[in-house]
């Protein structure tokens, strides 16, 4: 952590909703406030940083990455904490300074050994922090598997005793997503959300009244839109349908993931939900262990998957089961995908993120006094450098300075 | 007194940076000599602010070596609101530049007791050393700083109730709700800004013509506060020509003339040739009419 005070000069920031030409102002990992420091403690900086005209943003958050870099968080469970630290150090290029670890569904003596091994963690230089883990399914439909494995699918017979049978504990966890059309789900998304934990609807047959129930018991979150859901039609919309709800509390965001990779999401349905609900897109990578690797065959959970031609499948079959392209890439297929502005852009990998959580104070955002996690970028979305804490965690080697 | 008129507010700004610059320059303040520069805010200074931000990012001047006093602040509006004296000339000019934020004097109008915030502002300008140069704009009514009509002229920093009519000007910067605009101020005296050894004013635009012209050829009167400052040994008024509107032919014509004789046009500025204040030899620059 940097203590001096740090004065980033000739950049840009986006801050409010729109980028600024603004100095950004830093000092023991938080964003200062330089009125303050100005009138009140009357202070200059220690460094100057010349940025040389990039623009800061928030550093991007991951709600939902199974892994990289040849590590399969859903698999790799004897060195699980050396997997989610290689796994956090290697998205660092990529512009991530925050992620929940995901996991897929698996069968329950997994999640007992596995879960309490992924700590929440501060990140730094050795890696991206780690908010929480994701745990996706195993109460999902198994209709809308997808690269799940079908004999670990649960019901929720017993409601939450079941999930907790399963799971074995809820610490680390910040995300679960289930198939909100499970008999007992609501009790269960209530419970959940009464102990913060963030419910994401998905892996799902349900229609569009069994979503709305569940965001009426708290769930607040789509996972992977359009993905493993049944699909939109106008007289019976399905989770979809949540992007233009009338029954979603008043004062209520319902975020929802969308893998932009280019592959999982067509760009017409990204501009699809971009321009319905643009205040509620997560952008996530839902990348999977071969993220960061060549093509060839890797593990995913419990399965065997192919990488060829960008596209990762269940192992003979033409089933899509995750994506291997990056943040950044993700943000740059978005961006001119939707044509949307970079503003707009950014905050789908970052503030939104940050809302889903309920954690926007402190990351994903340049607000004073949030942690000084950000990412240094060109206009064209080229990652120059990224920062965690104030402290430079990351500098892509075609910007030497 | 002297009065420059330029053609039009965007020559009133680059001329009074850079007579700032040339100000500080000359003085070459050092660690141990700082240059002591009293401050205004509003409209018209604006683009005087932008101007000696990109002289100062040009390298051509530095106030590192340079204090600085403000003029006036609202009593109990927040230091960060948009409308706040401290707000403005942190956005416009403080950020921007090398000061030292210790160096930097602006009323506090949150101050526990604010008669004895006025005093003590009094006393930091004297251990200061006094005011080298003192930059002042003008409303339309003539007041300088918040010395609306009627002010004494020989008042000191002070709490000021102010007129229904400031009010009622200030009222479109408050979303036109003249209940959110400050009632008080804490200003400095029209007698603490003629303690400087130079006052520079600035006056611009037509609605100001009447006020210049009361400034200048009418007498000293307390009903037009500015008026104060022909009696100010070195005053500079700089003026643009829609400000000149409501002045005699003969008195634009005069000092027209002086300009041009003395000084030339204002890009000399930069010329070593020029040095419109320096010294006690302001027999023709600082002519009485």
């Amino acid at each position: 952590m940097e203590s001096r005070l740090v004065q980033f000069v000739n950049c840009r920031l986006l801050r409010d909703h729109s980028i600024v030409k603004d100095d950004f102002w830093v000092r023991n990992g938080k964003i200062e406030n330089p009125e303050k420091l100005f009138f009140d403690e009357k202070v200059q900086a220690d460094v100057q940083v010349d940025c040389q005209g990039a623009i800061i943003a928030p550093g991007f958050i991951d709600l939902q990455l199974n892994g990289g870099f040849g590590i399969d968080f859903s698999h790799d469970i004897a060195k699980v904490e050396e997997g989610v630290a290689k796994v956090a150090k290697g998205i660092l290029a990529h512009g991530v300074t925050s992620f929940c670890p995901t996991l897929v569904t698996s069968p329950a003596k997994l999640y007992h050994q596995n879960l309490p091994r992924i700590k929440c963690r501060e990140g730094g230089a050795h890696g991206a922090t780690v908010l929480g883990v994701h745990l996706e399914g195993p109460f999902i439909s198994p209709q809308k598997k997808g690269a799940h494995p079908i004999e670990y699918i649960r019901t929720l017979d017993e409601g939450f005793q079941t999930l907790m049978d399963v799971y074995s504990t809820l610490d680390n966890v910040s995300i679960i997503t289930m198939a909100p059309e499970l008999a007992n789900a609501p009790a269960v998304v209530k419970e959940l959300s009464n102990r913060n934990v963030t419910v994401s609807v998905g892996h799902s047959m349900g229609d569009l009244r069994q979503g709305e129930i569940a965001v009426q018991h708290g769930a607040t979150f789509i996972t992977h839109l359009f993905n493993a859901m049944l699909p939109f039609h106008h007289r019976d919309p399905g989770l979809v349908g949540l992007l233009t709800s009338d029954a979603v509390p008043e004062g209520k965001t319902v975020f929802f993931g969308i893998i932009a990779d280019g592959i999982h999401t067509h760009p017409a349905a990204l501009r699809i939900a971009q321009r319905t609900h643009p205040a509620g897109l997560v952008l996530v990578t839902d990348a999977i262990s071969a993220l960061g690797l060549q093509e060839g065959t890797h593990q995913l959970g419990q399965m065997v998957v192919e990488v060829k031609d960008s596209h990762a499948f269940v192992a003979g079959t033409t089933t899509l089961c995750g994506s291997i392209a990056n943040m950044i890439e993700c943000v740059q297929h978005f961006a001119k995908a939707t044509g949307c502005s970079m503003v707009t852009a950014l905050e789908a990998a970052s503030l939104h993120a940050a809302q889903t959580l309920g954690i926007e104070r402190k990351k994903g955002t340049l607000q004073f006094g949030a942690d000084a996690d950000f990412v240094l970028l060109d206009d064209d979305y080229t990652v120059r450098s990224t920062w965690i804490s104030g402290e430079c965690v990351y500098k892509n080697p075609q910007y030497n300075k | 007194m002297r009065l420059v008129i330029q053609d039009n507010a965007s020559e009133v700004s680059d001329w009074a940076a850079r007579y700032v610059m040339r100000k500080i320059n000359d003085f070459g303040p050092s660690a141990d000599r700082f240059f002591v520069l009293g401050l205004p805010t509003g409209g018209t200074p604006l683009g005087m602010y932008k101007k000696l931000i990109e002289l100062f990012k040009d390298g051509k001047v530095s106030f590192k070596y340079v204090k600085t006093f403000n003029m006036d602040e609202y009593v109990g509006l927040p230091r960060d609101h948009p409308e706040s004296y401290h707000y403005y000339m942190f956005e416009n000019f403080f950020k921007h530049i090398d000061i030292d934020p210790k160096n930097v004097h602006l009323l506090d109008g949150n101050a526990p007791n604010l008669e004895k915030e006025c005093v003590e502002y009094e006393e930091k300008i004297k251990q200061s050393g006094g005011v080298d140069l003192f930059v002042g704009g003008i409303g339309p009514d003539g007041h300088i700083a918040f010395n609306e009509p009627g002010s004494s002229l020989v008042s000191r920093t002070r709490v000021k109730t102010l007129a229904q009519d400031t009010l009622e000007a200030n009222a479109r910067f408050f979303n036109n709700d003249i209940s959110k605009v400050p009632k008080q101020a804490l200003t400095v005296g029209v007698g603490t800004v003629m303690d400087a050894r130079e006052v520079m004013i600035l006056i611009t635009g037509a609605h100001k013509a009447f006020a210049l012209y009361k400034a200048i050829e009418e007498g000293v009167n307390h009903m037009w506060t500015v008026s104060a400052f022909q009696q100010h040994p070195r005053t500079l008024f700089i003026c643009d020509e829609d400000a000149t509107l409501e002045l005699r032919v003969k008195t634009v014509k005069y000092f027209k003339k002086l300009q041009n004789d003395n000084i030339g046009p204002s890009d000399t500025l930069n010329d070593a040739h020029f040095s419109p204040c320096d010294g006690a030899q302001g027999k023709t620059q600082y002519a009485l009419m």
